[in-house]
Parts: structure tokens; sequence; C-alpha cells
């Protein structure tokens, strides 16, 4: 699915520049953009060293353990084919955690790790139940506070910047619990066509 | 209200920060070489996702460069303005789950022109807030740590992100309309 969609999105543009006399503009986004994927991917390291270090001290001492007790029964339900005291399910949790308080930056390299502790559960090179499910949860966005948008909305002199905080919990809610039932949705009809 | 929740924003992370500190340092956990075990963690993350970046990252600027992404908004745009989706907003809500960046770069400008606090502004900030960038995220997570076969993700993806833009749609409409 991946390998069709990337070709197609790249020749899509490369034949349409063809006609449309643009072969100069994608030529230059070419190496551009290349570049910044690179500057993207290392201005990533910091963040995932960071975390990554905080988060392996935390699961040493027991703390995302101590989470994952508090909040099992909504996680398990969320998740099911996760079992009971997994270490997946505090890195989970911090994600969701850090989605909800709007802080990206600390929320990829966990949401990183659950995939890798949830990968290591099922032990295949293909998508697992419950990591569809999570990432279902992340692409639905679970921030309340959209900081980003704030600070633009501040710096066209909106009369009153998080006014939209309220509108965007209330369209996150809708996506998110929407997504989670997209999800079922389409676990059970993969679990149908399989039997 | 608004104040509080800025307030626990900015101090989770520095609590968090202290407490895992003090609880492993309690516990006779060695703190300071478990964190650089970890953070080797990291290092290898960024570089095996560097590839995954570059590959999507590239692909979708030769879609946008090309005019192909502008063509085929302005192809589907009159029929989401017979269903009531406004004019201004579709650019955005196309362009959303698919370039983070280039949304960013729309709510910015759409703010701009229209004010922040005009009808498009308002939607426009709220469209950014409440849906995130599918094809990033699926990158990221599977990229980071090899899952080759992704199943019915992108579908359950891109319908929540459809649902997210209805929703903001009919929210805002609602509240300021």
């Amino acid at each position: 699915m991946v390998n069709i969609i990337w070709a197609a999105m790249a020749v899509t543009g490369i034949v349409y520049a063809m006609f449309n006399g643009t072969m100069d503009e994608v030529n230059e986004a070419l190496f551009e953009s290349a570049e910044e994927a690179v500057t993207l991917s290392i201005g990533l390291i910091s963040i995932l060293v960071f975390w990554l270090g905080i988060m392996k001290v935390a699961e040493k001492a027991g703390i995302l353990e101590f989470l994952s007790r508090m909040f099992r029964p909504i996680i398990i339900r969320l998740f099911p084919d996760i079992p009971k005291d997994h270490p997946a399910i505090g890195y989970i949790l911090s994600n969701i955690t850090a989605n909800i308080f709007g802080l990206g930056n600390a929320a990829t390299p966990m949401g990183i790790k659950a995939m890798e502790q949830m990968k290591e559960l099922s032990g295949s090179d293909e998508a697992s139940r419950s990591m569809i499910t999570f990432l279902a949860l992340n692409t639905s966005s679970l921030t309340i506070i959209p900081t980003t948008v704030i600070s633009i909305r501040m710096q066209y002199d909106s009369v009153s910047p998080t006014e939209i905080v309220g509108t965007t919990i209330i369209a996150t809610l809708i996506s998110s619990v929407s997504a989670l039932m997209i999800d079922r949705v389409f676990y059970y009809r993969s679990r149908r066509r399989k039997s | 209200m608004m104040g509080i929740i800025t307030t626990i924003s900015t101090w989770l992370i520095p609590c968090f920060i202290a407490v895992v500190l003090i609880v492993s340092t309690w516990k006779r956990v060695p703190a300071y070489e478990t964190f650089v075990e970890g953070g080797k963690d990291g290092v290898r993350m960024a570089f095996s996702l560097l590839p995954f970046l570059v590959g999507m990252i590239v692909a979708i600027s030769i879609l946008r460069s090309s005019g192909a992404l502008e063509a085929f908004i302005q192809l589907i745009s009159p029929l989401l303005i017979k269903i009531g989706v406004p004019p201004d907003i579709i650019p955005l809500a196309l362009v959303r789950p698919i370039s983070g960046t280039a949304a960013l770069g729309m709510t910015t400008e759409l703010i701009s022109t229209h004010g922040p606090d005009s009808f498009i502004g308002r939607l426009a900030s709220t469209m950014q807030g409440s849906t995130d960038t599918t094809l990033y995220i699926l990158t990221v997570y599977f990229g980071a740590v090899g899952i080759r076969k992704m199943r019915y993700a992108l579908k359950v993806g891109l319908l929540a992100d459809l649902v997210g833009i209805i929703a903001s749609i009919i929210v805002v409409t609602l509240l300021f309309g």
C-alpha cells in the first residue's frame, strides 16, 4: 500500500510537471526537500536522546510500571492484546499524556518506544492490532492545548488567541472517539476475512 | 482556566524529570548510566528514521512543486463547496493529513489574510489543532521500528482525519458561525 502511494505521489508530480511546465520547480524541490528531511531527522536526535534517556531511567525505577498500573483498566480496554504488566503500556500512557498537553517533542520519542515494545510483542514486521489503534489515536490528535496555533494567533493580534481551545477540544474529542471506532470496525473486518 | 492549563503544561516536564530522578536515586538505580544507555537508543533511532523521512518528504514536495496538488484541489473544490465546505478552507483540509509544514504555512496565511478572529481564521485554527499529520506519524512510528506491512493503518488514519475536519467545520459553525 505505502509503496504504491509513495510512487504514485512522485510519478503524478513528475508527469504533471511535464505538461504544466514546472520541471524547474520540481528539480529545485527535489534537493531542497531532501535537505529539509535530513535537517528534520538530525533535529530529532536531541529530543530522542534526551527523552529516551529519561524514560529508560523511569522504566528502571519502576515509574512506568506504576503509571500503567494506575490507568490499567482504561488502557486494557483500548489495547486488549497487550499483556497487563508489559512496559508498552507505560510508554503508551506517557505518549498520550505528552500529546494531551501539546508537548509534541516529548510525545514522539515515547510513541516510537511504545511501537518498539509492541513490535517485540508481535515479533513480525506486520503492524499489529494495538499498533494500529495507537496510531489511530495519534493521527486523530489528542492535543487539548494547540500551543503553536495559539502563538500564531497572538502574532496576528487576535483579541482572544485562546478562544479556539474550546472548539479544538470538542473537535479533537469527536475525531479521537471516531478514530477508535473506525479502528475497531476495520479490525473486525480484517479478522472476519481471515477466518 | 486557561492559566491553569498553561501552568500545568510548563510545569509538567520539569516536574516529571525531577520525580524520575528522585525515585531512581532512592531506589539505587544508576541514573546517569541508565540515561546514557537509553540515550544511545535515540541516536540509533534518529538515523534509522532518516531514509524514511527523506523518501516521504521528497515525494510530497514533488507533488506540491509540480502544481499537481493544487490542480487536484481545484478539481474537487466545486464538489466540496456544494456540500457546504467554505472554499477558503479546502486547501488546508486536503493538505493537513499529508504535510505538517505545508498545513502550518496555510493556517498562518489564512489567519493573516482573514484575521485571527474571523470565521475562516477560527476554523483554520481549530482544524490545525484538532487533527495531525497522518502521513508523518505513519512514516516516523512505523519507520523507526521497521514495520513493512501497514495493513489497514493508513485507511484508519485518513478516515479519522476526515471526521476531524468535518467535526471542526460543524463545531466552529455552531459556536462562532
